[in-house]
């Protein structure tokens, strides 16, 4: 059987910080749950705070370092992808933005992602679905419909009548996630397909979409 | 191979002096520049093409047709025509009137323009800009190698009976070059037609260029024009030098961190490591220059950006005497000793070009013409 890639993106600054706490216990049980299926599964982190000035510097030139543009890859070939931010101003950090904006916004068609996101106050807790929700919806890739948030109070306290505990909530994303992962064919990548110049041409000429 | 500058034509403001020369003097500025380029022996200058400040050159074809009645050898050409948002009939008629006045000594690149704006200014969409270039270069092809032309297409207006005057120099219409960082649609165009590709190789790594070059060679083959190494190549590139390396990097440091495009970003050296940067000595340059070739093969023309960031005139036209005196000749000489049979030296020349130099220029050991200043900087 394949050996599933499986990259978590985290973009905590602290360290060590509680976002890339959320990200290990998210990366522990979607290994977890995907060997009971049978999958050997390679794992990694990107930290995007090992590569902030290279994003920056992605920003203004146009075209990534060589160590973000690894960073780029590990993500966008991995078959599923962890993705963790602190909540900073109502909604995710800019350093996790910026980071996908440098993604080729197809490079994450249909590939599974778990979204995660740490905060002082559960307050914030809908960030995930008013803000990382929609991003990876334009990036077409398919989200974990269980998203966790992990407040302060959350690392020290257990679920009440209401909510259950961070544990259970972790559980039972990294399961679905899992299932999503396992269920999905093995990705090709093609290189740059050329469309021949004469197709080019018909296509001006016949009126056709383009 | 053919050796000579691009400009980009921006007014900047010098950051050593804060001075900001005028559009008045920018335009002076640049023809100074390519008079200097002929003078030196280099073959080639080359304008863009900009809509919008801080850029002077909207009108290429009044720069170029200038530069031509003041110069004798000097290829004139663009880097880019904005193929997407000018009129493929003008410029049938403003680049077929600048080959006759300069008898013969011109080329064009084509582009698509990195300015969004430009494109609603011009009353196209943006986003069909792989399109426009398509459609607007068939239409140009046309225009210069058919007499009375019947088009229609989407993005025009329909012609019936249009003949484009003034004809083409003895009807051999100007060489065309493509250029593009990363469309293969676009190298995929200039390997359809036979042309020439050109990668800006300036801001971006090695690897697009080498992919892109790769892609062409290949299609370019594909088309039956010859074989991949036959295949016409073109390449930027961005130089700063002094006798001595650190120097070059000091002087040129404050030009480059306040730089449009790259400024404020990577450092010097980043950016030199990644991209095709080259800030050092003559020597320093030739080296890195020798390099290109490993990953694009035998290419027919260099072109380098050295007027731009603010620096002075004075500082230009030197870069240009050190460009003339102990790069170039070098160049010529490594280049032309690896270059295989059968890989032509240089793009097609018109054939005024051809008569002209064959009747008045000795040929070097490359089989290249050389201008007088050429031989004697080979002596050096």
């Amino acid at each position: 059987m394949r050996t599933l890639k499986l990259v978590a993106v985290s973009a905590g600054l602290s360290s060590p910080s509680s976002t890339r706490l959320l990200a290990d216990r998210l990366l522990q049980i979607t290994r977890h749950r995907l060997a009971e299926q049978e999958y050997a599964v390679d794992v990694d982190v990107v930290e995007l705070r090992d590569v902030a000035v290279d994003i920056a510097n992605g920003l203004v030139t146009g075209f990534p370092s060589e160590r973000l543009q690894e960073a780029i890859d590990k993500v966008t070939g991995a078959d599923g992808v962890i993705a963790v931010t602190p909540v900073f101003t109502a909604s995710y950090s800019g350093l996790f933005k910026s980071f996908f904006d440098l993604i080729d916004p197809a490079a994450l068609t249909g590939t599974p992602v778990l979204i995660g996101a740490t905060g002082g106050t559960a307050r914030h807790s809908l960030v995930l679905d008013h803000a990382l929700r929609p991003l990876f919806a334009y990036l077409r890739a398919v989200v974990a419909p269980t998203a966790v948030y992990a407040a302060s109070e959350d690392w020290g306290s257990g679920g009440d009548a209401y909510t259950e505990g961070l544990p259970s909530r972790i559980t039972r994303a990294g399961t679905e996630f899992a299932d999503l992962i396992a269920g999905r064919p093995e990705r090709t990548r093609e290189d740059d397909e050329i469309v021949p110049f004469a197709q080019q041409l018909a296509d001006l000429r016949l009126g056709q979409a383009y | 191979m053919q050796f000579g500058i691009f400009t980009v034509g921006d007014v900047t403001t010098d950051p050593t002096t804060g001075r900001t020369p005028t559009e008045h003097e920018r335009i002076k500025n640049t023809v100074a520049i390519a008079l200097k380029a002929e003078e030196v022996g280099l073959d080639v200058f080359a304008t863009g093409e900009h809509h919008n400040p801080p850029f002077v050159p909207s009108s290429p074809t009044t720069l170029l047709g200038h530069i031509a009645a003041r110069t004798e050898n000097l290829v004139l050409s663009t880097s880019t025509t904005l193929i997407t948002t000018n009129d493929p009939v003008k410029i049938a008629e403003d680049y077929a009137t600048l080959q006759h006045l300069a008898d013969g000594r011109v080329d064009l690149m084509m582009g698509r323009g990195n300015t969004g704006p430009v494109y609603p200014w011009f009353g196209q969409d943006i986003r069909q800009g792989i399109p426009l270039a398509i459609e607007n270069y068939a239409l140009l092809h046309k225009l210069w190698r058919e007499d009375v032309v019947d088009w229609e297409g989407k993005f025009r207006t329909a012609l019936q009976g249009f003949t484009s005057t003034p004809r083409p120099l003895d009807d051999v219409p100007p060489f065309v070059w493509h250029g593009s960082i990363r469309s293969p649609e676009i190298a995929e165009q200039a390997a359809y037609y036979g042309d020439g590709f050109f990668a800006n190789h300036i801001f971006w790594p090695k690897q697009h260029t080498e992919k892109m070059v790769g892609l062409y060679r290949r299609r370019y083959a594909h088309y039956g024009h010859g074989t991949p190494e036959q295949a016409i190549v073109g390449l930027g590139g961005q130089v700063f030098m002094r006798r001595n390396s650190q120097d070059a990097v000091r002087e040129f440091r404050p030009y480059f961190d306040n730089a449009p495009v790259y400024g404020h970003g990577p450092s010097l050296e980043d950016f030199s490591r990644e991209t095709p940067l080259t800030v050092g000595s003559p020597q320093q340059v030739i080296e890195r220059t020798l390099s290109f070739r490993d990953y694009v093969g035998d290419y027919q023309r260099q072109l380098f950006l050295i007027d731009h960031a603010g620096l002075p005139l004075k500082t230009v036209l030197e870069q240009l005497d050190i460009l003339g005196e102990e790069v170039v000749p070098v160049l010529r000489k490594e280049f032309a000793s690896l270059r295989p049979a059968g890989v032509p030296e240089t793009a097609p020349l018109h054939p005024a070009v051809r008569k002209n130099t064959d009747g008045h220029h000795d040929t070097g050991t490359d089989g290249h013409h050389h201008t007088g200043a050429q031989v004697r900087n080979q002596e050096v």
